[in-house]
């Protein structure tokens, strides 16, 4: 016999199995990009001979020499150098591994406010749920750039600028996403039978949540996770492309496109391109996996979108309170309105 | 043992087995929103209005009735999942009414709920072991992995799944309905409870698999001393399975009894209705004289005066609660059914029916032809559909047209006939207490 943990795992993987080919390719290819992009983030350090804050390089006599400035792309600098004589593969390296670890950080706190908060207001209901509802939408009506430049600014003014405070000023934007998939759901979920089952075994108010509804609301999560991802790397880039993000001079994707605007009225187009490409690149992975999974998750999306837009555009407008079907991706990812502005405001 | 018991109803007997559950003049009410922010009022649907009855130790008791009867939520209330809105519940003498949500839990192991609807009633993240194990883990029976583990066996091995090991790390989906069933019954029974409640457990079932859940049902009652409520809509699987009946009908009971009793000689028009609804594979009875209720289970937010069955009973006569909306549907009926001359000769004396002031006991009609009317009430009223013109006591012919008038309409109580309770005027006009009465309850004749 099988061990449980591969059972439970064969389970877990089920839906993937039996999904269709598109979403299997879309999440396949999309996976497969990050994992290029998250070996290269953190291997490559260690047999790069460049640093991405690295100007000059040590000689063996113990002098310095410096690197050259805005050379193109060459042998010794794969992609270039910058005005500041860093060297743009290192610099993308490196940037993509704050990349990687603030859309990890980012996610993480708003999972972890959103996810828990969603469940309590969906499932207690009542006062708590009309507070919590209100609060988050207020929080959803803000600009998502805004409100993170707000946060960022705070963090920065009381804590130290790095990584926590970019990942916290990111994450905040998200916590409502998650609280509302997750109480919407809830709300669907608690009226299922096995609730009451659970109540009526005489199950706590902590185990029905964590044990019965918990579990059948989460799949839901990992979608709105890969797609707030690949935002949250907008996001970041935008803050840093502004000059709120991290503190320069440590290497950012968003501030080194900021930096290399100059270079390209005179021909040098090395620093700004790959940074961008950076960019585009991994966003488009993560979201070829959110789209993907969303296929695996709720394989009916599909159908429903491509018998006609009539029926969406009916349920967009009660996305509020409505406990029926919850689309994981309606506020805002589909219709751009939501956290797809800090994205658009970033391209333009 | 029941002697001692204070208010005995008086078919209650006093047989050698106390009552396990006894329910005294439950209401269960849900208020109605009418508004974002307003609340209906005093508006309220009354799902449970005033039931009592008693659970012998070790019988099964069928709760019987048409969706929307009552009987559901009749049962979610005596396991308090449903908050009950007054009445009292006494579970082996205790009262669980008043129990919080916290002092209920660990009642809860000897209370146990299966559900209609096998597919939904699993957690579709838990494996079956996982499933029906939990209520060990939360009521702490198992002090170990292994000693849950052996539980759960055994008991999926008492509900027919064998081999039971196979099944322990199954998820749901994978199980058929009749297995997915007997893993409910076994998550039901595996905290050893004593009281169960049993909602439609075969209705989402195949035919071929009713019967064996039934007889599995029945063998685990008798070999585990349990005690069933069980709610059906189904009066053949009722008979089948369970020692006394209750009729629910919008939230009452109209008549309870023991099962054969009940089925031989129902007292009730609404019993024998659903008797008559039972189909028989008897080719000799196929033109049997079936009296079946009229239409659908009224709307609960105003259920009708008096009788609450009166305006589908077959037998209803004039005590039985007609008021005016009866003789408005009574004309919306008959004609429906009339030429289309008498149709224009009858809408011209009447009016349209929208213009009718309609009271519980009054109706008044602005016809312009108010004496050619009230002839035609007075001497032709009997040819409505229903026996809403026996009601009629008083037909005056005023300025302003005609007022129809209804002599009282009481509620029925529940009176014993042929030893059992039965709450219909039939037997003699009773008066429910607290009913809702159409007109002046105590001035109702007395009989038939």
């Amino acid at each position: 016999m099988p061990s449980p943990l591969r059972l439970r795992l064969q389970h877990a993987v089920r839906p993937f199995r039996s999904a269709s080919r598109t979403a299997r390719v879309l999440v396949t290819v999309g996976l497969l990009i990050t994992i290029v992009f998250g070996v290269a983030a953190f291997l490559a350090p260690t047999f790069y001979r460049y640093d991405g804050e690295q100007y000059r390089v040590e000689q063996p006599d113990g002098s310095f020499e410096q690197l050259p400035r805005l050379a193109p792309p060459s042998a010794e600098h794969p992609l270039g150098t910058t005005r500041d004589r860093y060297d743009v593969l290192a610099r993308i390296i490196d940037g993509g591994r704050l990349a990687l670890a603030v859309v990890l950080f980012s996610t993480l706190i708003a999972m972890l406010i959103g996810v828990p908060l969603g469940l309590l207001s969906g499932y207690r209901g009542g006062k708590l749920d009309r507070v919590l509802v209100t609060v988050m939408d207020a929080v959803y009506v803000f600009p998502p750039l805004l409100l993170a430049i707000i946060v960022a600014f705070l963090l920065q003014a009381y804590f130290a600028p790095g990584v926590p405070s970019a990942a916290a000023a990111v994450g905040v934007v998200y916590i409502p996403q998650y609280f509302r998939v997750v109480r919407n759901h809830t709300l669907s979920v608690k009226q299922e039978p096995y609730v009451e089952a659970a109540r009526s075994l005489g199950a706590k108010e902590r185990t029905v949540i964590s044990r019965y509804v918990l579990f059948n609301v989460i799949q839901s999560v990992p979608v709105i996770f890969t797609l707030n991802a690949a935002d949250a790397v907008l996001t970041l880039a935008s803050l840093g492309f502004l000059g709120y993000g991290v503190q320069p001079p440590t290497p950012e994707w968003g501030y080194d496109i900021s930096q290399a605007i100059i270079d390209i009225t005179s021909g040098v187009w090395w620093t700004a391109l790959w940074p961008g490409v950076a960019i585009v690149t991994l966003v488009t992975a993560l979201t070829l996996v959110g789209e993907g999974l969303n296929d695996v998750i709720n394989p009916l999306l599909r159908a429903r979108g491509a018998a006609g837009a009539k029926l969406d555009a009916a349920a967009d407008g009660e996305d509020l309170g409505e406990p029926a079907n919850v689309d994981p991706l309606s506020p805002g990812t589909e219709d751009g309105s939501g956290p797809g502005l800090a994205g658009r405001g970033f391209r333009s | 043992m029941t002697g001692s018991r204070p208010a005995s109803a008086p078919w209650s007997d006093a047989g050698s087995n106390g009552p396990l559950l006894e329910v005294r003049d439950l209401h269960t009410h849900f208020p109605v929103r009418t508004g974002l922010f307003r609340r209906g009022g005093d508006l309220a649907v009354r799902a449970v209005d005033g039931v009592s009855f008693e659970v012998r130790a070790g019988e099964v008791f069928g709760l019987v009735g048409e969706s929307g009867s009552g009987k559901t939520t009749l049962g979610r209330s005596i396991l308090k999942l449903v908050q009950p809105t007054s009445g009292s519940i006494l579970y082996r003498g205790r009262d669980l009414v008043p129990l919080s949500e916290r002092d209920m839990r660990p009642l809860r192991r000897e209370l146990a709920l299966i559900f209609q609807d096998p597919n939904a009633s699993l957690n579709p993240a838990m494996t079956v072991g996982q499933g029906v194990g939990h209520p060990l883990r939360i009521h702490g029976l198992a002090s170990s992995r292994a000693e849950a583990r052996d539980q759960v066996v055994a008991m999926l091995q008492r509900v027919g799944l064998e081999p039971a090991e196979a099944f322990l790390d199954k998820y749901p989906e994978d199980v058929s309905g009749g297995q997915k069933q007997r893993v409910v019954i076994a998550r039901a029974l595996i905290t050893h409870p004593r009281f169960v409640v049993a909602d439609e457990p075969v209705a989402a079932l195949d035919m071929s698999v009713r019967a064996r859940v039934l007889e599995l049902m029945l063998e685990l009652q008798r070999d585990l001393e349990l005690t069933y409520l069980f709610i059906t809509h189904d009066l053949a699987t009722a008979r089948f399975l369970c020692d006394r009946i209750g009729i629910l009908y919008l939230g009452n009971f109209v008549e309870w009894g023991e099962t054969d009793r009940l089925f031989d000689d129902p007292q009730h028009p609404y019993t024998r209705a659903l008797l008559d609804a039972i189909p028989l594979p008897d080719p000799s009875r196929r033109d049997r004289d079936k009296q079946l209720p009229r239409g659908e289970i009224p709307d609960a937010l105003a259920p009708p005066l008096g009788c609450r069955f009166h305006p589908r009973c077959p037998a209803a006569f004039a005590p039985c609660g007609w008021e005016g909306r009866d003789l408005i549907e009574a004309l919306e009926s008959r004609w429906t059914e009339v030429d289309e001359d008498t149709f224009e000769r009858e809408l011209g004396l009447v009016g349209q029916l929208g213009d009718a002031e309609v009271t519980a006991t009054e109706v008044r009609f602005p016809s312009a032809s108010g004496v050619e009317l009230a002839r035609w009430l007075r001497h032709e009223a009997d040819q409505l559909p229903s026996a809403v013109a026996t009601a009629i006591t008083d037909v005056e012919v005023g300025a302003h047209g005609v007022t129809v008038r209804f002599g009282p309409g009481p509620e029925p109580a529940l009176q014993v006939v042929a030893g059992r309770p039965v709450a219909c005027h039939l037997h003699g006009v009773t008066v429910r207490p607290d009913g809702d009465h159409v007109g002046d309850p105590t001035a109702a004749p007395r009989g038939p």
